[in-house]
């Protein structure tokens, strides 16, 4: 409704509502909960959702209005960061595929962070082939039974809900058979166990599913309509990962530029030379960041917004092999030591040293897509190359092969 | 460093557009393959034709008879250039020896800028000599790999004389001048040593502005290069990725298989960085933050170099035996490529460069 308004006026009404929001909840003096609550309720936690589910139906950029207008009154805006999953991801599918009934039961406490979120989609047989994944969900009156078991699940072990895809049709081709859930966490046959990776930290959780019952008003979109709310969820995640643009020097150069002013007589000219190359090609993608979002921003983008991933993951490895060669002897230390524990945010948001960074950059070219698949993305998406030929085409997903 | 941006104007589409569409019709691979055989390497009507477009005056101010306009705008050709392989006396005189009289001015550089921005005159800088000298009166000394040094009509060349660095203006049909062409692995780009046995010219720049002029001329040279190096990786990609959807073996077409359509994902990937790169190196010239000049032209130009040198190898390697025939096209921009990364001193060079720049 409100789209339809000028974007000036578009502005003024988030103007009016931030004010009125201040007014009543002085952003520096609110707990966090009641002022991230009274943030939805005034329609400011997504403004273009629709007015009574966290928005005012205006143009998605007006947010970093919000967000920077409550950080510099002395708010927060700490929640997104800590439930991403869930208001990064899970809320623009329950805006575009939820009921009425369940947008008003999860976004806002979700979005006051009462309630975590985690992501339940990958599965041990399950990676890059996400569709081709096994957990299954056979009806029983009004509920559904789900049996199987996820894998690199973030946050699984402080989570209230779960997005979660199951396969629900076995006789079918396997994007046709899949069902979307809202998961209880705290349902019986519900399993979190942490996953221990090779920095020693367990980032993400193992999932097992046994005989737990999930309620059909728990659905998202109809039967078979998984793979379609699955993809928006992804969508978003490419967008949350893509938006902040570190200065320059910034980012994991920073580490092997250190590296290199520690080393005590720096006269190596094949290093020196290395640690300029990667320097160069650091800034070069932060660049191509810069121009992304113009271009972006100017509603003409380009294929410059799809190659950051797969340079960045790729960059991040090599740049902390270089600089792991860089600091020598050090370079064969962990001095972190392999503690064995469950961090409460994502590595990638944390700030770490070199030797993590080395071991942490190796998940890089391998979550949200690892670098092959990228590579097919840009190839066939972007540059309009012939698909692979698919082995498990038309045929329904229980005579795939599978191992 | 002010903010980093990318904002294009409407005049950059037009140019684009413009540019793009008239060397698509004027420098066809035919063309390109005609004139690379000639010793001259150009064309000089077609390149009166461009000079008439203002393609040489867009840096030179309106006062000399420019457009006024600055290297960003250049740089938008360049790119256009590139894609084509456009045979032209461009690079050495509307960008080497236009910027090198940019930042030396006075009344002889002013002059030529004029002469040089109008079509009338063609000249070239001698920007690779070295130990040349300058007796006060005449030039003394040979001038290596001097970009169309076999045609242009003045050269321009930095020697050493007894009041330090000069930059001297020399016409190339002087007796005491001589010039051998030189046989170049990149046909499309033509170069000479000139010899210069006494012979008279007039003293573009003296001292620091000597040397300033040159070193400004080989950063601006090579930025400009650097645009026109995503030029051609841009059309050496889109060659690779229009092979790959036609050719069919083993009953595929060969751009479906990973191992080549990564490889062109890899490409795609540096192609879109290079253009930053580049196109930030343009915008850093027409600038005044000198920092930001010494760092952003040393990204450009190690980066591109090396970005379309990979390309344009890969683009061989992609067309499998047809890419090595001199018939196809794929040849002529690994030749340029490997040109262009060496013509100003080459990656390692820029980098040492740099990381003096960022005091690394």
């Amino acid at each position: 409704m409100s789209q339809t308004l000028a974007p000036t006026d578009q502005q003024q009404l988030v103007q009016e509502a931030l004010d009125a929001l201040f007014d009543s909840h002085p952003p520096a003096s609110t707990d966090h909960v009641e002022f991230w609550g009274a943030q939805y309720d005034a329609g400011l936690a997504w403004v273009q959702f629709p007015v009574g589910k966290g928005g005012l139906g205006v143009n998605p950029r007006l947010q970093a209005l919000v967000n920077d207008a409550i950080t510099e009154a002395g708010g927060s805006v700490a929640n997104r960061r800590r439930n991403v999953l869930a208001i990064g991801m899970g809320a623009p599918v329950l805006a575009t595929h939820g009921t009425a009934a369940q947008q008003d039961q999860w976004l806002r406490p979700m979005f006051t962070n009462e309630e975590i979120w985690c992501q339940l989609f990958s599965e041990p047989g399950a990676g890059s082939d996400l569709a081709g994944l096994a957990t299954s969900a056979v009806p029983e009156g009004d509920t559904w039974v789900v049996n199987g078991q996820k894998v690199w699940t973030t946050y699984a072990h402080t989570s209230r809900w779960g997005m979660l895809v199951t396969r629900t049709d076995p006789d079918v081709p396997k994007h046709a058979g899949m069902t979307y859930f809202v998961l209880d966490m705290q349902a019986p046959g519900v399993e979190v166990k942490p996953l221990y990776q090779i920095t020693g930290e367990a980032e993400f959780n193992e999932v097992w599913l046994t005989d737990v019952h999930v309620p059909d008003e728990h659905r998202i979109a109809e039967v078979g309509e998984g793979w379609t709310v699955a993809m928006t969820t992804l969508s978003n995640e490419r967008v949350a990962i893509g938006s902040n643009i570190p200065e320059r020097g910034e980012g994991t150069i920073r580490h092997a530029v250190e590296a290199w002013q520690a080393v005590e007589h720096r006269d190596d000219p094949v290093a020196r030379d290395r640690l300029m190359q990667l320097w160069v090609e650091s800034e070069a993608m932060r660049l191509t960041a810069i121009r992304a979002n113009e271009n972006r921003k100017a509603g003409n983008p380009g294929p410059e917004g799809s190659t950051g991933k797969l340079q960045w993951a790729e960059l991040n490895k090599a740049i902390t092999e270089f600089g792991m060669d860089l600091i020598g002897d050090e370079g064969m230390l962990y001095p972190p030591g392999y503690a064995f524990s469950s961090p409460e945010l994502s590595a990638t948001t944390r700030d770490e040293g070199l030797h993590q960074l080395y071991l942490r950059a190796r998940a890089n070219s391998i979550e949200g897509g690892t670098s092959e698949i990228m590579k097919n993305i840009l190839g066939e998406r972007v540059l309009g190359l012939p698909g692979e030929p698919r082995a498990d085409k038309n045929i329904p997903w229980k005579e795939i092969p599978r191992g | 460093m002010s903010t980093i941006t990318f904002t294009t104007t409407e005049e950059h589409g037009l140019l684009r557009e413009t540019a793009g569409k008239l060397l698509a019709d004027r420098s066809p691979s035919e063309r390109v393959r005609e004139l690379m055989a000639t010793d001259d390497g150009f064309a000089p009507q077609e390149w009166a034709e461009t000079v008439a477009m203002g393609w040489a005056a867009l840096p030179v101010p309106e006062e000399l008879g420019g457009a006024g306009y600055g290297w960003t705008e250049v740089a938008v050709l360049a790119e256009q250039m590139g894609r084509s392989l456009w045979c032209a006396p461009w690079l050495s005189s509307a960008v080497l020896a236009t910027a090198a009289l940019l930042s030396a001015r006075g009344e002889l550089a002013d002059q030529l800028l004029t002469a040089l921005a109008s079509g009338e005159r063609r000249a070239t800088l001698a920007h690779r000599s070295s130990g040349l000298r300058w007796d006060g009166a005449a030039l003394h000394g040979t001038a290596r790999f001097v970009l169309d040094g076999g045609t242009a009509d003045v050269l321009l060349v930095p020697a050493s004389s007894d009041e330090g660095p000069v930059l001297v203006a020399v016409e190339r049909t002087l007796d005491e001048v001589a010039t051998t062409v030189l046989p170049t692995l990149d046909l499309t780009r033509k170069q000479a040593d000139v010899a210069f046995d006494g012979a008279p010219g007039r003293v573009v720049a003296a001292g620091d502005a000597a040397s300033t002029a040159v070193e400004r001329a080989v950063r601006v040279g090579a930025a400009m290069l650097a645009n026109e190096q995503v030029g051609g990786t841009a059309r050496v990609l889109e060659e690779s990725v229009a092979y790959g959807r036609s050719r069919l073996q083993f009953g595929r077409a060969i751009g479906s298989y990973q191992a080549l359509k990564h490889r062109m994902a890899d490409t795609l990937k540096e192609l879109e960085a290079a253009r930053s790169a580049a196109y930030h190196a343009a915008r850093a010239l027409d600038g005044d933050d000198l920092h930001e000049v010494a760092v952003a032209t040393a990204m450009a130009a190690s980066y591109c170099s090396e970005v379309y040198e990979r390309a344009a190898g890969n683009n061989i390697q992609n067309h499998g035996g047809i890419g090595f025939t001199w018939e196809h096209d794929a040849h002529l921009h690994f030749k340029r490529a490997k040109t262009s990364k060496l013509l100003f001193g080459g990656p390692t060079r820029w980098r040492a460069a740099l990381a003096d720049t960022l005091g690394l």
